[in-house]
């Protein structure tokens, strides 16, 4: 039986790295996969719970955090998509106005 | 058994914690998403490994299946294949690191700090048929609420990425043909 904390503490690791390229890259696209990834570190997390406490809510949870991620990943996309018609770059220096 | 389960977590640790340190700092964007993607299969395999059959399978077909796809999909629309032509660092990346530090130290304190549970509750295992029963019982109106969400979602993300002809400002011209 691994201890819990391991997995937490991974999904701390995977959660700050999330962090870091969110902070430190200029890409709009590695910015929205960066919140992909912190969203999947917090997953970890509920399931580690889930599994030490042997409750379905961790999974019911993970599965609507998994809902809205596929949502927004979709509107994200599209949305970097529109902005690259309009922009012709994802630079998001050159993209921090809120309207096109 | 021990020592077997925790070779088997250390191996998908390391493939994840590198697959995402990867998609943080690589320079190709397509490197980027495909680093990502080892970094899904990872956490599909960890989240097995902790007994949530329905949570790995969901994060293969959604992660792996779905959203690396529409990034990779993104990526190449944009033409980000190649390096950019800018730096791909922000210029405050030193303070991006530092509070990056901060939030795992903080997690960490907090996980390393916090009071080991006992042997956790007798009840049994969570299977796939007592994750449905409960979606379709005490959790049904969420459910149906997200299925209302992803449909919005979608209708929107095709209206919003529709390509107008008569915008001026589409960079059709400027870009070239492909």
């Amino acid at each position: 039986m691994i201890p819990a904390s391991w997995y937490l503490i991974l999904s701390a690791v995977l959660f700050s790295l999330g962090v870091i390229g969110f902070l430190i890259k200029r890409s709009l696209i590695t910015v929205f996969m960066s919140i992909e990834l912190m969203l999947n570190a917090v997953n970890l997390s509920f399931v580690t719970f889930a599994h030490q406490w042997h409750s379905v809510k961790g999974q019911i949870f993970v599965f609507f955090v998994m809902m809205v991620a596929a949502a927004e990943a979709a509107v994200g996309l599209a949305i970097i998509i529109a902005i690259f018609r309009a922009r012709a770059t994802l630079n998001v220096d050159q993209v921090d106005l809120m309207k096109l | 058994m021990i020592f077997g389960l925790s070779i088997a977590f250390w191996i998908t640790a390391l493939f994840t914690v590198a697959g995402a340190l990867a998609a943080a700092l690589l320079k190709n964007l397509v490197h980027c998403a495909l680093s990502l993607t080892v970094t899904f299969a990872g956490l599909a395999i960890l989240f097995l490994q902790l007994d949530a059959q329905f949570a790995g399978f969901a994060q293969m077909l959604v992660y792996i299946g779905a959203v690396a796809i529409l990034v990779v999909f993104a990526i190449l629309l944009t033409r980000g294949a190649g390096a950019p032509e800018y730096r791909i660092y922000t210029s405050s990346w030193l303070a991006g690191i530092a509070i990056a530090a901060a939030v795992f130290a903080l997690l960490a304190w907090s996980v390393i700090t916090s009071l080991p549970a006992g042997a956790g509750s007798a009840a049994p295992d969570v299977t796939v048929l007592s994750i449905g029963q409960a979606l379709m019982s005490t959790y049904v109106l969420p459910l149906e609420i997200v299925a209302v969400v992803l449909t919005v979602a979608l209708i929107g993300a095709v209206i919003v990425a529709m390509h107008d002809k008569g915008d001026a400002k589409t960079h059709e011209q400027k870009g070239g043909a492909q």
